[in-house]
């Protein structure tokens, strides 16, 4: 079975993150980054199905130079090759556009069995490519899976909700997206580190994919950043000061915010 | 008053990191992430407790490659020295116990069969003790002979093809856990190396209790009565000290970064502390006395990160001496410890107890101080090598 994993570079959330005052988008030059967490698990979730069986894992990113980093993570954990995307008119893109030179890259790729992607980026957190991707590559789209099992030509999803628990089907190839209650990732091992060096890298650009400069960059994009501005600082808390009646003073806050 | 933006880590400010390759910083990043997720929330606990879950983490250094990780073939991943430092320095910041489980089973044992092992032994041992899945101890030091391993009472003797191996070794880190044992033992000829089943009649390892230091690591004494062994049981590359003397090389190589890691962890700690605390009104970071022991600190730590990682080229250049390991070993641990006590000044009272690592880092240095060579052993070793003349006794 052959998988293509979309996986993305984004800031590291434990350092600040901002935005470029220029254009609104994020700022990806002065922060570290690294692969998102989110697509962590579905880097594990295709080497698991790979390790039980055959075939190979392919991670696909598109993103700025740095972006490299999120395809070597993937690569120390255990996939086996990587597509870098990176082409200076991509800056800016929307997920409409993210989608489309994905859909590209992948077809590009072959015509993998799976295509796995995490359920949101971090930065982002919108987490509409996977669907749009599934809608571009003609795929049924199985999402937000913290189970995925695959028997022959068949996937077979659970998917968590509020009030109800799915159990999904899907005739390959199929997307499927996970969140993070599916596995727990690993560790990249050493030999998984020393190995990663000599696995084969493809860069590609907008015009090895057909795709036309006009057709992503912030320019092209449906949905813009207006303004940004940083959240105040948290204010101190209340402090519910007990004369008797702390107890139930406690318990209308708590009802207030509809803690209880 | 405010806490100052952005303060910079210590080794950040030595820029240290640009002196590491990437492949070795990789393989940095993924024991300190293990350190954070698995060790860091137990290990105060273990301390507490003097336990440790051993088998089970065995298992997981192996999955990931620490155990004998700079060792080529026989399942090992085959890393640069360097890298094996800088695993060492995580594993320590977590705690010496953890750090003491992979320099026995690496260095010591695992090395000790790499080195001086024949074919069968290597093929037998290395790819198991590399998963994790056998544990393997070190027996050179003996109740009365530490500093003097040359003088041990441990004998082997021939009886037909077979070698009868009877004494005690003390001190045995891994040794009630471990598969298999490295001992050595006196000869009619000269000291000779012994692969030891630890299932052998005759061979038990009672674990040494109430320690007040080292607690999250087992520490055993080895008991050898008539533990009678196939003549294919001795280590067939060498015979004399300098046999598992080439170990102890290995694994104090090991303890140059491992001791700054602690450090490192207790200074890290201390000036996160400093910022919070407040004293009088304003944080104790602020006061100038605090600035001059964190300053001095922050040197002695990046001091002793510039030598190891030197000691780590030359060593991956395969030009690393003996007594070159020694100047590592001398400076770093001990400049390591006096770091752990400092700190413990400015927590103060909530220093003493688990809740931070302090303490629990200063009790372990002082085992790291005298073990793998005392501190005075290795002046000495530096004393020779400066003036000609050998004072060990």
């Amino acid at each position: 079975m052959n998988i293509v994993v979309c996986v993305k570079y984004v800031p590291d959330a434990q350092a600040e993150r901002t935005f470029n005052a220029s254009d609104n988008t994020t700022d990806r030059e002065n922060v570290d980054g690294l692969l998102s967490e989110l697509d962590e698990y579905a880097v594990e979730a295709a080497l698991k199905l790979v390790e039980a069986g055959e075939g190979e894992v392919t991670v696909v990113t598109v993103g700025p130079d740095q972006a490299a980093d999120a395809i070597k993570k993937a690569l120390q954990m255990g996939a086996d090759k990587g597509v870098h995307v990176k082409d200076d008119a991509i800056h800016g893109s929307d997920a409409i556009a993210t989608s489309l030179v994905l859909a590209e890259a992948i077809k590009k790729i072959g015509s993998p069995d799976l295509v796995v992607t995490g359920m949101a980026s971090t930065d982002g957190t919108m987490g509409v490519v996977p669907t749009m991707l599934a809608e571009r590559l003609g795929l049924p789209a199985v999402t937000y899976a913290s189970e995925l099992t695959v028997d022959g030509a068949k996937a077979t999803i659970r998917r968590d909700g509020d009030v109800s628990t799915q159990t999904i089907e899907a005739t390959l190839p199929a997307l499927i997206s996970v969140t993070d209650q599916i596995n727990e990732p690993r560790y990249p091992s050493f030999k998984g580190i020393m190995a990663a060096k000599k696995k084969p890298v493809e860069e590609w650009s907008l015009a090895d994919l057909g795709v036309e400069a006009g057709q992503v960059g912030l320019d092209a994009a449906w949905t813009k950043v207006e303004a940004f501005a940083a959240r105040p600082p948290r204010s101190q808390g209340e402090i519910v000061t007990d004369e008797g009646d702390g107890g139930k003073k406690l318990a209308e806050f708590l009802a207030s915010r509809k803690f209880i | 008053m405010a806490r100052p933006p952005a303060p910079t880590a210590p080794l950040e400010l030595f820029g240290t990191d640009a002196l590491i390759g990437e492949e070795d910083r990789a393989i940095r990043d993924t024991v300190r992430r293990f350190v954070e997720d698995r060790i860091r929330p137990e290990i105060g606990e273990w301390y507490d407790t003097g336990s440790l879950p051993a088998r089970d983490l065995a298992k997981e250094l192996g999955q990931l490659g620490v155990l004998g990780m700079h060792l080529e073939g026989y399942g090992c991943a085959g890393t640069s020295g360097t890298a094996y430092g800088l695993a060492c320095m995580e594993l320590e910041a977590g705690d010496s116990g953890l750090r003491s489980l992979v320099s026995v089973q690496g260095s010591l044992a695992m090395f000790a069969i790499w080195k001086h092992g024949s074919e069968e032994q290597k093929q037998e041992w290395l790819p198991r003790m590399a998963a994790g899945e056998a544990i393997g101890c070190f027996g050179l030091t003996e109740p009365d002979f530490g500093s003097n391993p040359a003088g041990m009472r441990t004998r082997a003797r021939r009886d037909g093809d077979d070698w009868v191996l009877t004494g005690n070794k003390m001190w045995i880190t891994n040794g009630s856990v471990a598969d298999v044992a490295v001992v050595w033992a006196q000869t009619d000829d000269r000291i000779r190396g012994f692969v030891v089943p630890t299932d052998t009649p005759g061979f038990s390892a009672p674990e040494i209790k109430r320690k007040l230091s080292l607690r999250a690591s087992v520490t055993s004494e080895l008991v050898l009565d008539e533990v009678r062994l196939p003549g294919s049981a001795v280590l067939p590359e060498v015979a004399g000290l300098s046999g598992p003397l080439s170990c102890l090389n290995e694994a104090r190589y090991g303890i140059v970064f491992g001791a700054l890691g602690a450090a490192r962890d207790c200074l890290e700690t201390t000036i996160r502390y400093a910022q919070d605390r407040q004293i009088f009104d304003r944080s104790l970071a602020s006061y100038q006395l605090t600035q001059a022991k964190l300053a001095d600190m922050t040197l002695e730590l990046g001091k002793g990160m510039l030598l190891a990682l030197h000691l780590g080229r030359l060593k991956d250049e395969e030009r690393l001496a003996p007594e070159q390991v020694s100047l590592g070993k001398l400076n770093n641990v001990r400049e390591a410890i006096a770091i752990a006590r400092e700190c413990r000044t400015i927590l103060g009272a909530a220093g003493i107890t688990t809740e931070y690592p302090v303490m629990r880092h200063a009790n372990n240095l002082e085992s790291v101080l005298t073990y793998e060579g005392t501190s005075e052993v290795h002046q000495l070793v530096i004393g020779k090598a400066v003036t000609g003349e050998a004072a060990f006794r």
